[in-house]
C-alpha cells in the first residue's frame, strides 16, 4: 500500500466510528479495529523493500514554490515507530471496547483515537518537515480532545488544557527551530537536511535552532522542567494513557531527537542540554513515582523517568547510546502499555486506583496480577525480562559518560534512578496485588472479560520473549539504529544478551534492586517524611502563571478597549491624518501635467448646491427626517456628476441605489427616535470639527493633486477598450468589464451582497424571536398614525406604473451589454418597482402575492452566475470566459446572444433578491409592531364598501 | 472643474467625519453614507475627469474615458448599499434591544471585563 494511503487510512477511518456507533458498540469497535489493521498491513506490505535496504519514498507536489510538498518516506526508524503506533493502537482499540462503559460515547472516543493515530503515523513517515509540524500540532490537538474526553470531570478539562498549553507552546518553538533548520539546509525535506550535518553544525543559527527544537521535544516527551503536564494528563481514560502517554505520543519528542540525531547531536550544547535534562528527569520522575498513591500517577512519573532515560541515551551522542535508546523504546512500550492497561483493569474492577485502598488482589484477580507483576518486574530491571537487558546497557553507557565534572557522578545518579525505579515497581506489585486479601473495596473485583486482559497479556509475552531471547530483537534494533545513525556513525558491534559476565553494570544493577527492596521495606516511614517536606507544586505554579497572563491581558484590553467607539473613530481618523501628513512631507509631488478644465455655470451651480446641502445636513442632522431628505439630495447631485463626467452606468446605479437606501432608512426611522438630542459640549464639537476639517482638506487636496496629474504608468484601460467588442462582444465597456474581464470580481461581489442580505435576514429573525418582539408589540407610536395609510391614489398609481417599470428593467437589462445598463441597474430598478407595491399596498397584501422567497432568488442568482462561468470549461476556456454569437430571428433585426447574458442574469437576480430581502426584513419588523395589517390594498376602498353593503 | 470636484470630495469627507464622530447611531450612519459618496467619487476621479466621452464604443467617437474605475465604483455603490443596510439593521436591533441608541458603550454594558468585575 502506498505510504500516503497508510497515513490517510486512520484519518479516513475516523469517519467510521461515528457512523457505526448506532449499529452497536461491537460493530463500532470492530470497524475501528479494521481501520488500524488495514493500515498496519499496508505498512507491512512495504517491508520487503525495506529489508532490501531501500528507502520507500512518495512525493506529491503541492506548493513547490514554498517548499511545501507532501513527501513521505519509510526507513527502518519510521517503520519501527509506525509499527509501534499501529500495533499498540490495535491492542488499545480492542481493550477500549471493554474498558468504556455504556454511558461513554464510543464513536467519539474512537474518532479521536484514530485522528491521533493518523497524526502520529504522519509524524514518523513525513519527509517534509513543514508537514511533520502540521502532524505534530495535530497530535497535540487530538491529545487535548482525548485527555478531556470525560468532559464532566474538572481534572480532565484542566489536564487537557495544561497538556495543550505546554505541548502547544513547545510546538510553536519547534516550528521556529525547524524553519531555521530548513533555512540552513536550503530544503524542507528531512532527507536533504540529514545530509547537511556540517553546514548545520557550523552555522551561527545552530544553537537557536537546537534550543527551539529541544523545547518542542522536551515538552512533548515530558522532560524536566516540562514534565509536570504528563501526570495531570492521567485524567484521561486509561486506554488513552496507555496509548498516548506511555507508548506513542510522548515518544514523538524522542523520535524527533532520534530522527535529527545525525545532524544535531555530537555538539557540546546538545550533550549538555539533552543528557542533563534526561539525567535530572530520570531521578526526579523515579523519586516522585515512589510516593504517589494513585496507580496511574505512579506509572505516569515512571514514564517521565523512563523517557528521561531514553533522552539521556540520545544525548550522549555515541552510537551505543543511540542503539540502547532504540532498544529501550521498544521495551518500554511493551511493559509500560501493559502496566497501564493492568492499572485500568484494577480501576475498572475495584473502582479505585488508590494504592492505599488496594492489596491482596492476586487472590481475586489472578490473571491480571500475573500480567501486571511480570510487566512491573521488567520495569524494575529484573533479569530474564526485557527491561533488564536495556537497563544494563544504559548503566554501561552511564559508566562512560562524564557530566558536570567528576567521573563517578553520572553512574551514581543513574544508579539512584534505577534504585528508585526498582522501588516503585516493587511497590506497585506488592501494595496492589500482594498482602492480605481485603474486603473493603468500593466494588468487588474479579478478573475481567478476556477482551480486556488479552491485549496486555500479548504485550507481556513480548516482554518475556525479548527478555529471555534478546538476540531475537537484535536485527530489528540494529536495523533501526542504522537508520538513526545514518552516515554519522557505524552501528556498534554489540550483541544483545542477558549475560555479559561479571561487569560493573551488573553490580550497579544488583545495588539498584537491593536498594529498591530496602526502600520498599522502609516505605511507610519514607512516605511520612515525604508528606511533611514542602515541595513546589507544578500545577499551582502553572495556574499562577496562566492567571498572571490573563490578568495582564485583561488590563491591556480594558485600557485599550473601553467601549468608547466614538473615541476609536477619532483616534483612527487622526492616525490616518498623521500618516497622510507624513507621506505629504516626505514624498515628492511632480508638477501639474494636466490643464484645469474651465467650469461651466451649471457645474458651479451644482457645486454650490452640493456644498449647501452638505452644510445644511451637518447643521440639521438632529432632525433626522430632514437629514434624510438632504442625503437624498446629495446622492442625486453625485449621480448627476457621474452622468456629467461620462459615466452613465454609474449615474443610473447611484440614483436607483439612492432610492432604496432612503426607503431603507425611512423604515428604520420608523422605530428609531426622530431627533438626536444635544449631548456633546462646544469643546467636543470644536474638536470634532477640527478633525473633520483636517480630514476634508486632506481628502480634497489629494483629489486635487491627483486630478491635475497624468497617470504615472499607462493604465490597462486601453486593453479593455480594444478588446471589449472583439473579445467580449459588447460595446458598453463598463458592462463588459463587469461580466467578462473582471467577472470573477463581480461574482465575488454578488456573493458578498447576498451574504449581507442574509445577515440582515438572520438578524431580523433573531430579533423577532427574542425579547425585542414583546417590546415591539407593546410599542406605542410617537406620532399619531395616518388614517389612510394606503391611499387609493397611490395604490392605483403604483400598480399602473409597475408594468412600465418592469419593462424598463427588462429593457435596461437587455441593452446592458452594448448601452448603459446591465444586471446591476436592472436589478435595482425592478426592486424599486416591487418596493413601491409594499409601500403603497401594505406588507400583508404584497407578501400574499410573493411567489418566490427572496433568499431563494439571491441563491438562484449566484448559482446561475456560477454555472454560466463553469459553462466556459466545456468549451475549453477558463472560468467565466464569455462566448457570443449573432442570430437572426424572423421579423427582428439580427441580435447578439452572449453567454455573458447568463452571468448578467445571475447578477440581476442576486441584486434584486438582496435588495428586497433587506427591505422586507425591515418591514417584517414593522409588521410586528402596533399596526394591524389589513389584507386589502387600500384602507378606504369605495368598491369594497359597495360590495359589502350590497350583501348585508 | 477639477477644483470643484476635489473640493466637493473634501466637503463630503469633512461632513462625513464630523457625523461619524457623533454619539448616536443615526448620525453615524449618515456620516458613513457621506464618506461612501466621497470615496466613490474619489475612486471614480482616479480615472481623471472627462466630459462627453462615455466608454460606449461608437464608430464616430474619437476618445473614451477610463472605463475601469467606473466598473469598480459601480459594484462599490451596490455593495455599500448592502453594508449600509447591515449597519442600519444592527443599529436598529441595538436600539430595540436596549432602548438606547448611543454608539459608545454605556457604563461598560458591553464590556465583558467590566461585567465580570461588577459580578465579582
Amino acid at each position: 500500500m502506498s505510504l500516503i494511503l497508510v497515513v490517510l487510512m486512520p484519518f479516513l477511518g475516523a469517519l467510521l466510528p461515528g457512523v457505526l456507533y448506532p449499529a452497536g458498540r461491537r460493530t463500532c469497535a470492530l470497524g475501528t479495529l479494521a481501520v488500524s489493521v488495514i493500515a498496519l498491513i499496508g505498512l507491512a506490505s512495504n517491508l520487503p523493500a525495506l529489508l532490501n535496504g531501500e528507502v520507500v519514498t512518495q512525493r506529491i507536489e503541492w506548493l513547490p514554490a514554498l517548499g511545501l510538498n507532501a513527501t513521505f518516506f519509510l526507513d527502518p526508524l519510521g517503520a519501527f515507530f509506525a509499527t509501534l503506533i499501529l500495533g499498540i493502537g490495535c491492542l488499545i482499540i480492542a481493550y477500549g471496547r471493554y474498558y468504556l462503559s455504556r454511558d461513554d460515547d464510543m464513536g467519539e472516543f474512537y474518532t479521536y483515537l484514530l485522528l491521533f493515530q493518523g497524526a502520529m503515523v504522519g509524524i514518523v513517515l513525513s519527509d517534509n518537515i513543514l508537514m511533520l509540524l502540521v502532524f505534530w500540532e495535530l497530535t497535540s490537538l487530538s491529545s487535548f480532545l482525548l485527555i478531556g474526553y470525560w468532559r464532566h470531570l474538572p481534572e480532565g478539562r484542566q489536564g487537557a488544557r495544561m497538556a495543550l498549553a505546554v505541548t502547544g507552546m513547545g510546538g510553536l518553538a519547534l516550528i521556529g527551530g525547524m524553519l531555521i533548520l530548513g533555512q540552513i539546509a536550503g530544503s524542507y525535506d528531512l532527507t536533504v537536511i540529514l545530509e547537511n550535518r556540517d553546514a548545520i553544525q557550523s552555522s551561527d543559527l545552530y544553537l537557536p535552532a537546537l534550543i527551539l527544537i529541544l523545547l518542542g521535544c522536551f515538552t512533548k516527551s515530558a522532560q524536566f522542567p516540562f514534565h509536570f503536564w504528563l501526570p495531570h494528563a492521567m485524567a484521561a481514560p486509561t486506554p488513552v494513557s496507555a496509548y498516548l502517554h506511555s507508548a506513542t505520543m510522548v515518544k514523538a519528542g524522542i523520535f524527533l531527537m532520534a530522527r535529527l540525531w545525525p545532524v544535531l547531536s555530537g555538539s557540546e550544547a546538545w550533550f549538555w542540554l539533552v543528557t542533563g535534562a534526561g539525567l535530572i528527569t530520570v531521578v526526579l520522575g523515579a523519586v516522585i513515582a515512589l510516593f504517589k498513591h494513585d496507580l496511574k500517577a505512579l506509572l505516569a512519573f515512571s514514564t517521565v523517568s523512563h523517557l528521561g532515560l531514553i533522552t539521556m541515551l540520545l544525548g550522549t551522542g555515541t552510537a551505543f547510546g543511540a542503539m540502547t535508546a532504540i532498544f529501550h523504546i521498544l521495551n518500554h512500550a511493551t511493559f509500560k502499555a501493559a502496566l497501564f492497561m493492568s492499572a485500568g483493569i484494577v480501576d475498572h474492577e475495584a473502582h479505585t486506583r488508590d494504592i492505599r485502598k488496594l492489596g491482596g488482589l492476586r487472590h481475586l484477580m489472578p490473571v491480571t496480577a500475573t500480567i501486571a507483576t511480570l510487566a512491573a518486574l521488567s520495569m524494575a530491571g529484573i533479569p530474564l525480562f526485557n527491561g533488564f537487558v536495556s537497563k544494563e546497557m544504559w548503566l554501561e553507557e552511564a559508566l562512560h559518560t562524564t557530566l558536570f565534572g567528576p567521573e563517578w557522578l553520572v553512574p551514581a545518579v543513574a544508579t539512584v534512578g534505577a534504585l528508585f525505579s526498582a522501588a516503585y515497581s516493587f511497590r506497585f506489585i506488592f501494595h496492589t496485588f500482594f498482602g492480605k486479601e481485603r474486603h473493603d473495596y468500593p466494588s468487588h473485583p474479579h478478573d475481567p472479560n478476556p477482551g480486556m486482559w488479552l491485549p496486555p497479556a500479548f504485550l507481556v509475552s513480548l516482554v518475556l520473549l525479548i527478555g529471555l531471547a534478546p538476540f531475537l530483537a537484535e536485527p530489528l534494533v540494529k536495523g533501526v539504529t542504522g537508520a538513526v545513525l545514518g552516515s554519522a556513525a557505524e552501528v556498534p558491534e554489540y550483541h544483545l544478551a542477558i549475560w555479559h559476565g561479571f561487569k560493573p553494570p551488573l553490580y550497579l544493577s544488583a545495588v539498584a534492586v537491593a536498594g529498591g527492596i530496602l526502600l520498599l521495606l522502609l516505605h511507610r516511614w519514607l512516605q511520612k517524611g515525604w508528606d511533611v517536606v514542602p515541595r513546589p507544586e507544578a500545577k499551582t505554579i502553572f495556574d499562577g502563571v496562566i492567571a498572571g497572563c490573563v490578568w495582564v491581558a485583561r488590563r491591556v484590553t480594558c485600557v485599550l478597549h473601553d467601549g468608547a467607539f466614538t473615541r476609536y473613530a477619532a483616534i483612527l481618523s487622526v492616525a490616518i491624518l498623521a500618516a497622510a501628513v507624513h507621506a505629504f512631507l516626505t514624498g515628492t509631488t511632480g508638477p501639474a501635467t494636466r490643464a484645469m478644465q474651465p467650469p461651466s455655470v451649471v457645474a458651479i451651480a451644482t457645486w454650490v448646491m452640493l456644498v449647501a446641502a452638505t452644510g445644511f445636513l451637518v447643521f440639521v442632522h438632529r432632525h433626522r427626517f430632514a437629514a434624510l431628505i438632504l442625503i437624498g439630495i446629495i446622492g442625486l447631485i453625485v449621480s448627476v456628476a457621474f452622468a456629467f463626467f461620462s459615466a452613465p452606468d454609474l449615474a443610473m446605479t447611484q440614483i436607483s441605489v439612492e432610492v432604496v437606501t432612503v426607503v431603507l432608512m425611512l423604515l428604520a426611522l420608523n422605530f428609531l427616535p426622530k431627533t438626536t438630542p444635544v449631548e456633546s459640549g462646544m469643546l467636543r464639537r470644536a474638536r470634532d470639527a477640527v478633525i473633520a476639517c483636517a480630514g476634508g482638506i486632506g481628502a480634497g487636496a489629494l483629489a486635487y493633486f491627483l486630478l491635475l496629474r497624468d497617470f504615472v504608468s499607462a493604465p490597462i484601460s486601453e486593453y479593455h477598450l480594444e478588446n471589449s467588442y472583439a473579445g467580449g462582444g459588447g460595446t458598453n465597456v463598463v458592462n463588459v468589464i463587469l461580466v467578462d474581464f473582471r467577472g470573477f470580481d463581480t461574482f465575488g461581489e454578488i456573493i458578498v451582497l447576498g451574504i449581507a442580505a442574509m445577515v440582515i435576514y438572520a438578524l431580523t429573525e433573531a430579533l423577532l424571536r427574542g425579547p425585542v418582539r414583546a417590546r415591539l408589540l407593546n410599542r406605542v407610536p410617537e406620532t399619531p398614525l395616518a388614517g389612510d395609510r394606503h391611499p387609493l391614489m397611490m395604490v392605483v398609481l403604483t400598480r399602473v406604473i409597475m408594468p412600465v417599470l418592469l419593462m424598463i428593467g427588462v429593457y435596461i437589462f437587455l441593452r446592458g451589454h452594448n448601452m448603459p445598463g446591465g444586471g446591476f441597474i436592472a436589478g435595482l430598478v425592478v426592486a424599486v418597482a416591487i418596493v413601491q407595491q409594499y409601500m403603497a399596498s401594505g406588507y400583508a397584501w404584497a407578501t400574499q402575492r410573493q411567489r418566490f422567497p427572496y433568499h431563494g432568488i439571491v441563491g438562484a442568482g449566484v448559482l446561475i452566475a456560477g454555472l454560466t462561468g463553469i459553462g466556459a470549461w466545456f468549451t475549453g476556456h477558463e472560468f467565466l470566459t464569455s462566448s457570443f454569437t449573432y442570430i437572426k430571428l424572423p421579423l427582428l433585426d439580427e441580435f447578439e446572444v452572449a453567454s455573458a447574458m447568463g452571468f448578467d442574469l445571475g447578477v440581476f437576480l442576486a441584486v434584486l433578491g438582496a435588495v428586497l430581502l433587506s427591505l422586507e426584513s425591515f418591514s417584517r419588523m414593522a409588521r410586528r409592531a402596533y399596526t394591524e395589517e389589513s389584507e386589502y390594498a387600500m384602507d378606504i376602498d369605495p368598491s369594497r364598501e359597495n360590495r359589502t353593503g350590497g350583501t348585508d | 472643474m477639477e477644483l470643484l470636484v476635489a473640493s466637493g470630495i473634501g466637503v463630503l469627507t469633512a461632513a462625513g467625519i464630523y457625523l461619524v464622530l457623533r454619539l448616536r447611531t443615526f448620525p453615524v450612519i449618515l456620516g458613513t453614507a457621506l464618506l461612501t459618496y466621497a470615496v466613490n467619487v474619489f475612486l471614480f476621479a482616479s480615472g481623471r475627469l472627462v466630459v462627453g466621452a462615455p466608454p460606449i464604443l461608437m464608430d464616430d467617437a474619437s476618445r473614451y474615458t477610463d472605463p475601469l474605475p467606473q466598473a469598480l465604483v459601480l459594484t462599490a455603490i451596490v455593495i455599500s448599499f448592502g453594508m449600509t443596510a447591515v449597519v442600519v439593521m444592527i443599529a436598529l436591533g441595538a436600539f430595540l434591544g436596549s432602548d438606547d441608541d448611543h454608539v459608545d458603550d454605556q457604563d461598560g454594558a458591553l464590556d465583558p471585563v467590566r461585567k465580570l468585575e461588577r459580578a465579582e
